[in-house]
């Protein structure tokens, strides 16, 4: 090996390239580290000052994120010993679980809300590409460009004019209102995304089917989509992390029935004192879907991200 | 077993005309070739026959029935496309029963039908592997495995063997010749290279720009071309052509052409005006006495034989001579052509004028 290899990495690059990306690295996770950290701490922990690094472990803050509690008397708390472990970590304040909290709710709210409409998308998307992708459609290229137009605003723009369509159509604080907003704000990027990913696909091989004896519609479903899984994989993760995340229109739209997990995370702080640990309890939770999501659909995450970059 | 019929087939696409007014016949069983160059329209005829492209006019018959508005599945043909287009997610022989199994034909006979073509093409070791993975000549067997499996009524082939390298592509023709000939079945082989189309085909239709330009067995086209394209397109070297001013005579033996005289096939049309005079390398002579002067400008040697090529005050003229016969570079000689087969052209209407040789051949053509 000479050193100076066009293929291999100098000894002196591969350390550059190592120290960036563990410094990133630890960059964008020492915060989330930190969430989730804080959501194992006792509240007096939390706001220790210094910080404290190392602590001893609790479920207090997941306790706290799921119940609600009431203080009660000395000869209460006597006379019913506590029955489970949860019980036992919120009688430490004179407290006993009254009932489960709304986070299970909003949770939910946001596993419905996040996964049908990202289900839409996709879609609704995989099918518009299709046919953007395959027959001739009067005026294509300037219909392709008017979907594309609705992501050059951002959608908070259009905020209002949303908010009074929603008081109107009765849409406001229900499920199907914020599945049908977010499905609308996805599927621009879902039908542009995946059109190149279909455009990618030799129209040989339905044809291949078509004359093999089946119908348009079979060789679409039997031929192209196993074809663009990935790129059906990589949408859906994309339209998952924004429906999932969204706050604004959440905030806006929503306040009790249909309200998503992010602009009720924010209300448990409100719930006796500052309660940071269960706030970061309920955001890590929160994390927790997506992580997994895009652990599972990784390796199509990334070969979503860089396909069509190289043209043949 | 399927006759096929185009007539005067078109294909517009906006304003481009891809194929105009194509009209020939296969026979039942032919082994048919398409020839053209590249963008003639050879795929868009094969595509519009197949039923994956709409003809803007005109008609197609298999078996007497007109096809022209059906649907690809009803056509009950198969098609091998260039790149072979095997389904990529699926194993060889689930790309092999794909065919089958749209018919409704059960797991068991699907299997069993597809075990014997496998045999039949000798890929049985290969049918539990992915596609991915497989050779340029596993994918055209497993391909041709797929077309076949079906037993339609006609095979249509884009440049099949046209994905493979040169060793391999002679191999393959012959296997599928030798497979066609097994089998009988109608078969319309795309080609953009006339040696393969002269070895392989039982006829061939020479298309350029959309239009067919001559169809016939390759014996004819290479004989007797209708039309100065399919002159300079078959053959290697092709048909030499010289131009000259005059007048062709009606009923003549012999043509003078500028000072010369030819001995021709006796002529059945006359012309005045451009005139170009086609005659193969093969069919041209060194006399030193010949009337026709020419320089000898470079020598090719092939063995048994050699390309001289010459220039004359009418052109440049290839002669396949010989290996034996001395030639130098830089000498003048005479030509004589071989009268029995020289072609006259109207240069202006570039078409074949007819002759006692080729009146036979465009008369059908
Ligand atoms: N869908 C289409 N839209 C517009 N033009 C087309 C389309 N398909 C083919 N053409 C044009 O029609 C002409 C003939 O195309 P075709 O594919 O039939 O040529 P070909 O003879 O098969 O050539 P090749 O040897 O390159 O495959 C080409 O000029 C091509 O650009
Ligand atoms: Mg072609």
């Amino acid at each position: 090996m000479s050193d100076f290899s066009v293929i291999a990495a100098s000894r002196t690059q591969k350390w550059v390239a190592g120290t960036l990306v563990v410094g990133y690295a630890v960059i964008t996770l020492l915060p989330l580290l930190w969430i989730i950290a804080t959501g194992f701490k006792s509240p007096s922990d939390a706001i220790a000052y210094p910080p404290k690094i190392f602590f001893e472990p609790t479920l207090e803050g997941y306790v706290n994120l799921f119940t609600t509690r009431t203080r009660q008397t000395a000869e209460f708390l006597a006379a019913n010993p506590p029955q489970t472990w949860y019980e036992e970590i919120v009688r430490k304040y004179d407290m006993v679980i009254a009932g489960p909290s709304r986070f299970g709710g909003r949770f939910m709210n946001s596993v419905i809300i996040g996964f049908v409409s990202t289900f839409l998308s996709v879609f609704l998307g995989t099918l518009a590409a299709y046919a953007f992708s395959r027959f001739r459609i009067p005026l294509k290229d300037d219909l392709m460009f008017f979907i594309l137009s609705t992501r050059m605003m951002p959608p908070i723009a259009v905020a209002i004019p949303i908010f009074l369509m929603f008081r109107a159509l009765g849409l406001s604080d229900t499920h199907a209102g914020m599945i049908m907003l977010y499905t609308a704000v996805n599927l621009s990027l879902a039908v542009w995304l995946l059109k190149g990913f279909i455009d990618e696909i030799p129209r040989e091989y339905e044809e291949a089917a078509l004359i093999d004896g089946y119908t348009r519609f079979q060789a679409f479903y039997k031929v192209v989509l196993p074809q663009a899984a990935t790129g059906i994989a990589s949408t859906a993760i994309f339209c998952l992390i924004f429906a999932w995340n969204e706050y604004a229109f959440a905030v806006l739209l929503t306040s009790g029935t249909a309200q998503t997990a992010p602009p009720f995370i924010p209300t448990i702080i409100g719930v006796g004192g500052q309660d940071w640990p269960a706030v970061a309890a309920g955001a890590t939770i929160f994390l927790l879907p997506v992580v997994v999501f895009t652990i599972l659909l990784r390796k199509h995450l990334l070969r979503g991200i860089t396909f069509g970059a190289v043209r043949k | 077993m399927a006759q096929i019929r185009i007539e005067s087939l078109r294909k517009d696409f906006g304003a481009f005309t891809a194929v105009q007014a194509s009209t020939f016949t296969i026979e039942d069983g032919e082994f048919f070739m398409l020839l053209g160059p590249s963008g003639c329209g050879k795929t868009t005829t094969l595509r519009m026959m197949a039923g994956l492209e709409l003809p803007t006019s005109g008609e197609i018959y298999i078996d007497g029935e007109e096809v022209g508005g059906r649907r690809a599945s009803q056509r009950d043909i198969a098609f091998v496309f260039q790149m072979f287009a095997l389904y990529p997610h699926m194993n060889v022989r689930a790309n092999i029963g794909y065919p089958l199994r749209s018919q409704g034909l059960s797991r068991a006979k699907t299997r069993e039908k597809v075990e014997e073509i496998a045999r039949l093409l000798g890929i049985s070791d290969i049918l539990d592997k992915p596609v991915g993975g497989l050779s340029g000549g596993d994918r055209q067997r497993v391909a041709l495995g797929r077309a076949i499996v079906r037993e339609p009524k006609a095979f249509f082939m884009d440049e099949p063997l046209g994905a493979l390298d040169a060793e391999f592509r002679e191999h393959m023709a012959e296997e599928l010749r030798a497979l066609h000939d097994r089998m009988g079945a109608t078969t319309v082989y795309v080609t953009h290279d006339q040696l393969e189309a002269m070895q392989m085909g039982d006829k061939i239709v020479v298309m350029n720009h959309g239009v067919v330009e001559q169809f016939g067995v390759p014996q004819d086209l290479y004989d007797w071309p209708a039309t100065l394209f399919v002159a300079g397109f078959l053959g290697s070297p092709p048909m030499n052509v010289l131009h000259f001013d005059g007048t062709v005579e009606q009923g003549t033996e012999t043509q003078v052409l500028d000072g010369t005289s030819f001995a021709v096939p006796t002529t059945r049309e006359g012309a005045t005006g451009r005139i170009a005079l086609g005659v193969r390398p093969e069919h041209v002579h060194l006399e030193t006495d010949a009337g026709l002067r020419a320089k000898v400008v470079a020598t090719e040697y092939l063995g048994t034989t050699q390309i001289v090529t010459l220039r004359t005050d009418h052109g440049e003229v290839k002669a396949r001579i010989p290996s034996h016969q001395r030639v130098t570079e830089g000498e003048t000689t005479g030509l004589r052509f071989d009268a029995r087969k020289i072609t006259l052209f109207d240069a202006e209407t570039t078409r074949a004028l007819r002759s006692a040789g080729n009146e036979g051949v465009l008369a059908h053509g």
